[in-house]
């Protein structure tokens, strides 16, 4: 079942407007701007059950429901490209490989909540991204897809890509609206919500790549049609999964969701790369729980992966096989995570490098039985206690391994203790 | 002056934006071209073009990891240290880098052709272990292609290893 990269997999497809157009692309756009009330085309995207794919997972007919119908200014619609979550590398191959069924979906998204400028952020190392995007708004512009008055419609729809500058946080989408204003990315407190002030204080959606791309193809083929897709109700249609680390064929797969973690593995990635098994996996980014083989039936969808203990995502999938020490792994993303805090919030800032910090210990032969207790307690002090999301996403990875390969810890720390026998005790931290 | 001469291209940069302090980044992406670093009267040019104050710029551009307030080596050689890469060799690919130019993350050659960092997550985490060069991706890098970029780089500025439009895995033909 394959919808957002069917085109791109046919032979020879470059993702021209004119190879977009054959494929009965911007058919849904005229549509739209034809007559359609933004109304009906809210309800619909609300009947088709589409969720964001940028992580959260929220309703994405929903969110544009926020937007205050009276208004009398501009709205904007900001498309997330900043694809910064560790695992994930399927908007840049969306925007690469087919932008036109990104930028239809983005007409169709400003059309349904009133706006007449999209800005598409898209992460600053995406250079070939960025120039394939406003090659594409060109063209699409010429053919009246883009502009004033699109199609003869009246309607004018705007697009803009703006590249950022390297900042995970930027993904975060109040952190994307401050640096689109051109200001440090920091995130703003919520609420006020972008819904109602946003971009400039603007009403404002964001909208990841991959959710606005299945627009075009909800409108040709209607609600139902999408919704009886994948894991209905609540995780309709399919999901491109992004499959890195220790795996035979990594690469992204397009695939219903509710599909297994098993089948994903097994069946599109080919099983391990070597002999050796499965020891964890990540089922949705670096911020997502680690999850062991055990979990490995658990279908990938919003409430199962969830129940589990983790969550689906930004859709990165990254496997590790038996011998990966979990302590590394742990540390490498702690690593990201503190360099990638934007200092707002102290228990961030400050939490992130003491937890690199004790990681580091540990793995130097240095650690203390202690040093367990003092991580989940500045785990639980960070948790919650931060502005944006960033603060629940840090300490995932701590926590998930230590609830599952505490041993590893232990046995790291044992060996320490007996090489260097503590005098007395060390004041590691006190919290 | 850097941006006399791009005086058209400003004008439209700030004609997308209703508030002109968006353009920033732009901006100070066409000075980092032009200079090869974001210097200090580029920031005050950009200042007065977009009616900031030169504080106001130089808080905004040292968020960013993508500018650099110094001038750097020709070749800028990032290597994505994140898990996903070093689950698949990213620390090797550092040490071929290092055996070839005798560099470590963070250093420049004498010759000031290459400099070397280690950045985190870039995106290409199914393709690793990768580095971008400049503004190119070079992907599934091994021993022998690494030397093989760095010999192109230096002999005719270019590489054709260099990642085209993304896809992967490639459709079956
Ligand atoms: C720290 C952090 C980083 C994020 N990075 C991204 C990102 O790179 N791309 C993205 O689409 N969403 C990212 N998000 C989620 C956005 O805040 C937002 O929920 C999303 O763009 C909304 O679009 P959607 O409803 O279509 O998913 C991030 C969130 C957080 C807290």
């Amino acid at each position: 079942m394959k919808i957002l990269l069917k085109n791109m997999e046919q032979p020879g497809y470059t993702g021209s407007l004119k190879e977009y157009e054959q494929t009965g692309g911007y058919q849904a756009l005229r549509r739209v701007v034809g007559g359609m009330e933004p109304n009906d085309l809210i309800d619909m995207v609300k009947a088709s059950g589409l969720r964001g794919r940028g992580g959260a997972g929220f309703p994405t007919g929903v969110k544009w429901g926020f937007i205050p119908k009276d208004h009398p200014g501009p709205r904007y619609l900001c498309c997330n490209a900043d694809e910064s979550e560790p695992g994930t590398f399927k908007d840049r191959q969306l925007m690469e490989r087919d932008p036109h069924q990104v930028l239809e979906g983005i007409g169709i998204s400003c059309y349904a909540i009133g706006a007449q400028i999209a800005y598409i952020y898209i992460r600053g190392e995406f250079r070939l991204g960025f120039q394939i995007l406003e090659k594409a708004i060109q063209e699409a512009r010429q053919a009246g897809y883009v502009g004033k008055n699109v199609l003869g419609s009246g309607v004018t729809i705007d697009i803009y890509v703006h590249a950022g500058a390297g900042a995970y946080i930027c993904g975060e989408e109040t952190a994307l609206l401050e640096s689109l204003e051109g200001k440090r990315g920091k995130p703003r407190t919520k609420p006020p919500f972008p819904a109602t002030h946003g971009l400039y204080q603007k009403p404002t959606v964001v909208n990841n790549v991959e959710t606005l791309a299945n627009l075009p193809h909800i409108v040709n083929r209607g609600a139902e049609w999408f919704s009886s897709i994948g894991s209905p109700p609540k995780s309709t249609g399919t999901r491109i999964f992004c499959l890195s680390g220790h795996i035979k064929k990594p690469g992204n797969y397009e695939v219903p969701m509710g599909t297994t973690f098993r089948e994903l593995i097994d069946e599109h990635g080919g099983g391990m790369r070597s002999e050796k098994p499965l020891k964890a996996f990540i089922p949705g980014g670096a911020s997502a729980p680690f999850l062991t083989p055990d979990h490995l039936d658990v279908k990938m969808d919003f409430e199962d992966v969830a129940k589990a203990g983790s969550m689906l995502g930004s859709g990165g999938v990254t496997v590790m096989e038996e011998g990966t020490s979990m302590v590394w792994a742990a540390l490498r993303l702690m690593e990201f995570f503190n360099h990638e805090s934007c200092g707002k919030c102290t228990p961030c800032r400050e939490g992130s490098s003491w937890i690199v910090q004790i990681l580091q210990r540990i793995r130097a032969g240095r650690g203390r039985m202690q040093d367990l207790e003092t991580l989940s307690t500045i785990c639980g002090n960070i948790g919650g206690r931060t502005v944006c999301a960033f603060g629940d996403a840090e300490i995932a990875p701590v926590l998930s391994t230590l609830q599952h390969w505490r041993h590893e810890y232990e046995a790291l720390i044992r060996e320490a203790e007996a090489a260097h026998p503590p005098k007395s005790e060390i004041p590691v931290l006190s919290l | 002056m850097i941006f006399a001469k791009y005086k058209d291209q400003v004008e439209e940069l700030l004609s997308r934006y209703p508030v002109k302090r968006s353009a920033l980044l732009p901006l100070l992406y066409i000075a980092q071209k032009e200079e090869g670093y974001v210097s200090e009267s580029a920031m005050k040019e950009i200042g007065k073009i977009l009616g900031l104050t030169p504080p106001q710029v130089y808080e905004t551009v040292t968020f960013y990891t993508m500018f650099h307030l110094k001038p750097i080596g020709k070749f800028h050689l990032q290597v994505c240290r994140s898990l996903m890469c070093a689950l698949v060799g990213s620390d090797d690919l550092v040490g071929w880098i290092h055996r070839r130019l005798g560099i470590s993350p963070g250093q420049t050659t004498n010759d000031k052709m290459f400099t070397l960092s280690a950045v985190e997550c870039l995106g290409s985490c199914g393709t690793g272990p990768m580095m971008q060069v400049n503004d190119d991706y070079f992907e599934q890098l091994n021993e022998e292609k690494v030397g093989r970029i760095l010999d192109d780089l230096k002999t005719h500025g270019t590489c054709p290893l260099k990642s085209g439009p993304f896809m992967f895995p490639e459709p079956v033909r």
